[in-house]
């Protein structure tokens, strides 16, 4: 799960069970934007932080919360690798 | 005076001030007003007599607020419809107040591939971006933007309308289920303008972030309240990442934000919020639904120089009230006292006025914000506008249920009807239960607010499936979001073997409610 793959699929994973059934949208490309493709309202913002901060042991800064960090099945995971390499180099 | 002297006097005034940030757009008062010129002169050239309505499918953005200011030069009505709202209300939308004209963009033009042929008065579809050779295939005759504009003068029309023409429907929820056009006349929205300008005390320096959609009377009126007072919006489409939000607080130096309790309640889920500083915020509005206390004191805490503003208002008059932010501490439930220039009071059943102080009844208001009417709907508009004390006049009542305190402050007790209020936005539980009901293996649905605490109120619906069903949550939602807005989808889905009913056979909300605490 550790892996960059594992990581990315976990997150495919959860997107798709949690916010895709409500969101009107069938299936997401890995750089789709979640916001332009409305796949993620900004409830769905928390729970997707809640849910990468206790599966994967990081801490999401404030500042971290900005489109360029969660924006796509692609970014979310380059962030989480990154900020896994932080906390365990 | 009308609605788009507004922009007119302020393009005037001060052409060169920016007067809305996009994105990375900035533009000035005279780029809207030449742009808006060259849209009004489009659609006129193009045949749209005066009160033709006109409707808006685009996202917040440059062209949605020219779009607007296009319309009412143009001597037209516009509609901005809420860019989540699904194919068949479009369809509904467009029908019942007979558009002419759609404005809309890429994004939404699938959809309306979709509804076309049903929609007999649509005569010309703009599209916001360049049309692609596809486009223009599907849509025989459809007009681009740029085009639009390149081709066409950018002199001041003409005024051709008087302040008691329309200028505007805003389609809200009603418990019926059926989206209702809410007839605003141009003094309908100066005159709502004028008193909310008035108890904020805004001034041309003011710098508004509207996060709010344009659909949303309370989002449309930042944009069209800043260019009457001459000052500046940021638009930013969505709410989603809310530190990008602190971030465009400081950088723009925002003076004026508006927000519902769900901002608030996302807004303060953020960790360090107290490390940073907010020297220009002069005030926060809010409206919808009550912030909760420990939201106002989080609020001050973190932005201790902002007044804040707790306000009530229907879509029906725009605002009613506004609580002074020095009674805050005192009154923290009150939404205040009748804004400048309006009368609110409390009725009984039969009408009369309340005068004992804590006492509920329905609330009623007078001035000259209170709309014309539904649109096509004699039956819904009599039922909203009665007469009242002068012969001839009519006031508004709300079907909100109220109380008073002995000093006249307004404290909200309940709706009269069912709607339920999610983020601020009014949602019809029969609206849902429609959509619910036309899966094929549902045999009844009943949908009922419960509390929430980000939401104020989230969506909550139990579902009773035919014999041998494989129905699953997943299959309902997948419906919901295919005809539903986003945040009409149901939170919460709980299946029965049957619902309580009253002896009647009406199903029983009140004690579906009361177990779902």
């Amino acid at each position: 799960m550790n892996t960059e793959t594992g990581i990315r699929e976990t997150l495919r994973t959860f997107i798709s069970e949690n916010f895709l059934p409500q969101s009107g949208v069938d299936s997401f490309r890995d750089p789709d934007s979640f916001m332009e493709k409305g796949i993620i309202d900004s409830t769905g913002v928390l729970e997707l932080l809640e849910f990468i901060e206790e599966k994967f042991g990081i801490k999401v800064e404030d500042e971290e919360v900005v489109p360029e960090n969660l924006d796509s099945l692609d970014k979310l995971t380059a962030f989480i690798c990154r900020k896994k390499s932080d906390v365990s180099p | 005076m009308l609605v788009h002297e507004f922009l007119e006097l302020s393009a005037d005034r001060q052409p060169d001030k920016i007067a809305l940030i996009v994105g990375d757009k900035r533009l000035s008062y005279r780029q809207l007003e030449h742009d808006s010129n060259c849209l009004a002169n489009a659609l006129m050239a193009g045949d749209l007599k005066k009160q033709d309505r006109v409707a808006v499918l685009v996202e917040s953005s440059a062209e949605a607020v020219i779009s607007v200011f296009g319309i009412l030069k143009a001597g037209g009505v516009f509609s901005v419809i809420n860019p989540q709202v699904k194919a068949r209300k479009v369809e509904y939308i467009l029908n019942d107040c007979q558009a002419r004209v759609l404005i809309t963009d890429q994004a939404h033009l699938a959809e309306i591939s979709l509804i076309k042929a049903q929609c007999p008065f649509l005569k010309r579809i703009v599209l916001v971006d360049a049309a692609t050779e596809q486009d223009r295939k599907i849509f025989p005759g459809l007009e681009s933007w740029p085009d639009f504009l390149a081709e066409s003068q950018a002199t001041r029309p003409k005024k051709r309308c008087i302040d008691i023409d329309l200028a505007s429907l805003i389609y809200t929820s009603g418990s019926t289920g059926i989206p209702k056009g809410v007839m605003l006349t141009h003094l309908n929205m100066v005159s709502a303008a004028n008193s909310i300008i008035t108890y904020l005390e805004n001034t041309a320096d003011d710098i508004i972030l509207d996060v709010l959609p344009l659909s949303f009377d309370y989002g449309l009126y930042q944009v069209l309240m800043a260019f009457k007072f001459g000052g500046s919006v940021v638009l930013e489409k969505s709410f989603l990442y809310p530190y990008r939000i602190i971030e465009l607080l400081i950088r723009e130096k925002i003076t004026g934000f508006p927000i519902v309790p769900t901002i608030a309640a996302i807004l303060l889920k953020l960790k360090n919020l107290d490390k940073h500083d907010f020297p220009d915020l002069r005030y926060i509005t809010n409206t919808a639904q009550a912030l909760p206390p420990r939201h106002i004191s989080e609020l001050r805490r973190i932005f201790p120089q902002a007044k804040i503003f707790s306000m009530y208002g229907l879509t029906e008059c725009k605002r009613v009230s506004y609580l002074p932010p020095a009674e805050i501490d005192r009154r923290p439930k009150s939404v205040g006292i009748a804004m400048p220039n309006t009368e609110a009071y409390i009725v009984d059943e039969a009408g009369n006025r309340i005068e004992e102080p804590w006492t509920t009844g329905e609330l009623v208001v007078r001035g000259a914000n209170v709309m014309r009417g539904y649109w096509n709907l004699p039956e819904e508009t009599d039922k909203a506008l009665r007469p009242g004390p002068i012969p001839g006049e009519k006031v508004l009542f709300t079907g909100d249920l109220f109380q008073m305190d002995e000093e006249g402050f307004l404290y909200f007790v309940s709706r009269k009807d069912d709607l339920i209020k999610v983020a601020g936005e009014r949602v019809s539980p029969k609206e849902i239960e429609n959509v619910l009901c036309e899966i094929e293996d549902v045999s009844e649905a009943c949908v009922v607010g419960v509390d929430d605490e980000v939401l104020g109120q989230a969506i909550k619906a139990y579902l009773v499936l035919k014999k041998d069903s494989v129905l699953k949550e997943e299959d309902i939602l997948r419906f919901c979001s295919r005809n539903l807005e986003n945040f009409m989808i149901p939170k919460y889905i709980e299946f029965r073997e049957e619902l309580p009913k009253s002896a009647h056979g009406k199903i029983n909300k009140t004690s579906l409610k009361q177990r779902s605490l």
